[in-house]
């Protein structure tokens, strides 16, 4: 009998986390980028002698944005201002789609290019783009790639992770109509990417960028990338428009070095990204270059919400991505699973606070609590403690308790008293014992079928530890 | 085995664990045996779960009275040890946070200072050190692997390899990601069963591919874990090299006449 499954939650998670593990080319690409990024992380420590002192002065930088986040928000767009950019207050994903589309409508955009935004993802903003008629291009590769695959980011740095260099090679061979060419190397395919990409920056009317940082200090939005593309986004049409979010604000270029030099090294273990561009309002007579419009759309959608309570730790994130691809569960399973735009063990918590779903209480649970995450987070965010309290929010929100948590319940009624937990216990594991017979273990067990579907289940020894210890005061018995 | 009650050694509070008080009593029992080779004397108070499993599961007010149970039964001791990385570190780091707005808070702070994982104890308050080795294992390939809560929470690397040297002659024959998590975590390998399966392959193929024939760990749950899987492994498809479970108290203290975690009654595993 296959017995009561100890629990088996909201399907969602566990039936695509099925899926994930079957799925050859998605476990292909995820060994080769997740083992990379691990290495090249921890060479990148390794090359500079006080990476943990690196670390408390982002994480400070953080908290000290944070303290005072409105204080620093209104002094930036002031800065802004005076720089000759707008500044737009959203709180909702549909305002912010809003926004943009009027933005776009008021220069009479047909195509914009795009440089990655994780802001512009959480809002589904090409979608509301296609709707309005207007034409989004996305030029950083990996969005790119995606665009064509019309499939979400699987991770917040590299949004095509999950994909193999042989699904990029017959992506491009479907939709780029270049003849017979070699697209065997990697260099091959980032070339033509680069070719087709550099095509769209050039017949752009508006440029839409994210956001890294925003510096109150000067009112200038900080952007770093690997690839010139979002410089190119933002430089070459006349209008400029970034999407992003309240909780991007530091408050002075210190601290924006203090980011900097943690993020790089650890996303991608390099000692800092190609290109790290810094965007202050709109051109001035004295600039040489720089567009015409400068906007800025800062949204809300649930920030301010965890301000000022037991998560307000998880804002200081700066989206490196090295807690997922440092996390056995994300790399078993990939970004998609987690069936949002922010995975892994940041999005575990972030999700769950922003979006309110049904099912996103599932997130934090997919979690042994390793704490891999926490320790390699360049802003020390305690992760595996926030996705306990989420754990310990849920239950008290459920309607009804899960099947688990009686039995849990149960359990330590049990155990608040020890005599009654011995008297009862002793007795079932030495009858277990005897259950198990000369194997030592158990192929299948009612209750257990999550376990014994995988695993074996070794028996117990005999009479509990202190049963014996007090029957014999410290001399095991034998057989 | 006689009874020393030294009364100039420290008085140590055993905690065994659930898994170990359950399931593999002769882990407690190895215990035991090294601390009073260390020179303590050893008490095992009442005791039942120290209550991570309600507090992983977000239920903090059974966490509460499960840990104050314990505060109360150990009150008397010097030291409280056990054999777990992540008991430990549940006693020492979270039972304190749990009573932050709790009148008893200073008395579970102080009673965390009290706590120590076994290895822990052993090399860094005792500095353990037995004039001839319990037990030769020097011509064994044996590997290790370092459960989460011990080697986060608790800073234990190091010790337990110090140890397997001073007490076994043992050179750990390091694998591949052994500080990767085994896929345990509690309800975490029933309830995402698919995931949990994934990640204790990887760590078995990893042992494996060591060339151990033994695998040593400070956590039973984990190693119950991996035992489990490296089994089913075996028996699936034959011709796999059987490796060895077994719990670093056992090894340490010189103790292998129980057959290793999972092996039939008749394997009596000793080796020396």
């Amino acid at each position: 009998m296959s017995g009561v499954h100890v629990q088996e939650p909201d399907g969602h998670f566990i039936a695509r986390s099925r899926g994930a593990l079957e799925d050859r080319n998605l476990q292909q690409a995820l060994e080769k980028a997740g083992s990379g990024f691990v290495r090249k992380r921890e060479a990148a420590i390794e090359r500079v002698s006080n990476f943990e002192a690196m670390r408390e002065r982002a994480m400070r930088a953080r908290q000290k944005a944070l303290k005072n986040l409105d204080v620093y928000l209104l002094h930036f767009e002031q800065k802004v201002k005076q720089a000759g950019g707008q500044i737009h207050w959203v709180e909702t994903p549909e305002q912010m789609r809003e926004t943009v589309v009027r933005l776009c409508h008021q220069y009479q955009a047909r195509t914009v290019t795009k440089g990655k935004s994780m802001v512009g993802e959480e809002v589904e903003l090409n979608e509301a783009l296609e709707a309005a008629g207007i034409e989004p291009q996305e030029t950083d590769l990996g969005e790119y790639v995606i665009q064509l695959a019309h499939e979400r980011p699987s991770h917040i740095v590299a949004p095509a992770l999950h994909k193999t260099k042989a699904q990029v090679q017959a992506l491009f061979r479907e939709h780029h109509f270049l003849g017979d060419r070699d697209l065997d190397q990697v260099e091959a395919i980032v070339d033509e990417a680069r070719d087709v990409i550099r095509e769209r920056f050039l017949q752009a009317d508006v440029g839409i960028t994210g956001a890294n940082m925003l510096i109150a200090e000067t009112g200038t939005a900080a952007i770093v990338t690997n690839e010139g593309n979002g410089d190119l986004t933002a430089t070459l049409p006349k209008t400029h428009i970034v999407t992003t979010s309240i909780d991007k604000i530091v408050p002075t270029w210190q601290d924006a070095s203090a980011v900097l030099r943690v993020l790089a090294r650890s996303a991608t273990g390099q000692d800092t990204t190609t290109y790290t561009t810094f965007f202050t309002g709109a051109k001035t007579d004295q600039d040489e270059d720089g567009p015409e419009n400068f906007h800025i759309v800062l949204m809300d959608n649930g920030r301010t919400d965890i301000l000022g309570t037991q998560y307000q730790e998880m804002l200081h994130c700066i989206r490196c991505g090295a807690c997922m691809n440092h996390c056995p569960v994300y790399q078993a399973v990939g970004g998609h699973t987690y069936n949002s735009v922010y995975p892994g063990p940041m999005g575990a918590v972030l999700t769950p606070l922003l979006r309110h779903g049904k099912d996103d209480y599932q997130l934090p649970n997919a979690s042994t609590f390793c704490g891999r995450c926490e320790s390699v987070c360049p802003v020390k965010i305690p992760l595996p403690g926030l996705m306990r309290k989420l754990r310990d929010q849920e239950q008290r929100e459920a309607s009804r308790p899960k099947v688990s948590t009686l039995a849990i319940k149960l359990f330590c009624h049990l155990s608040r008293r020890p005599r009654l937990y011995r008297g009862l216990l002793s007795p079932a594991v030495t009858a277990l014992h005897w259950l198990a017979g000369r194997r030592g273990r158990f192929r299948a067990l009612p209750f257990m079928s999550g376990w014994t579907r995988h695993r074996d289940f070794t028996a117990p020894q005999g009479a509990s530890f202190q049963a014996q210890w007090r029957r014999h005061k410290r001399s095991p018995r034998n057989g | 085995m006689p009874n020393r009650q030294s009364s100039s050694g420290p008085r140590v509070g055993l905690f065994v664990t659930c898994p170990v008080d359950l399931i593999r009593p002769s882990i407690g029992f190895a215990t035991a045996k090294l601390l009073e080779q260390a020179g303590c004397s050893v008490q095992v108070p009442e005791q039942s779960c120290c209550g991570q499993v309600a507090f992983n599961n977000g239920l903090p007010e059974q966490t509460r009275a499960l840990a104050w149970n314990i505060v109360q039964s150990f009150k008397d001791v010097e030291y409280v040890v056990t054999p777990s990385g992540s008991c430990g570190g549940m006693m020492q780091q979270h039972y304190p946070a749990l009573f932050e707005q709790d009148p008893r808070k200073a008395k579970v702070e102080a009673f965390g200072k009290k706590v120590y994982e076994l290895t822990s104890f052993l090399r860094d308050v005792l500095n353990f050190k037995p004039d001839t080795p319990n037990i030769d294992l020097s011509q064994q390939m044996v590997t290790y692997h370092d459960s989460c809560a011990g080697l986060r929470e608790l800073g234990i690397k190091q010790q337990p390899r110090d140890l397997l040297k001073q007490c076994a002659h043992l050179e750990v024959t390091e694998m591949v990601d052994t500080d990767v998590c085994c896929g345990f975590g509690g309800t975490f390998c029933v309830k995402y069963s698919d995931v949990s399966n994934r990640m204790v392959g990887d760590k078995a193929q990893n042992i494996r591919q060591s060339g151990a024939s033994m695998v040593l760990g400070g956590d039973l749950s984990c190693l119950l874990n991996i035992a489990g899987k490296l089994q089913r492994e075996a028996e699936q498809t034959p011709g796999k090299p059987a490796v060895q479970v077994r719990h670093i108290a056992e090894v340490l203290a010189g103790d292998l006449s129980a057959p290793a975690i999972g092996e039939p009654r008749q394997a009596q595993g000793k080796t020396s």
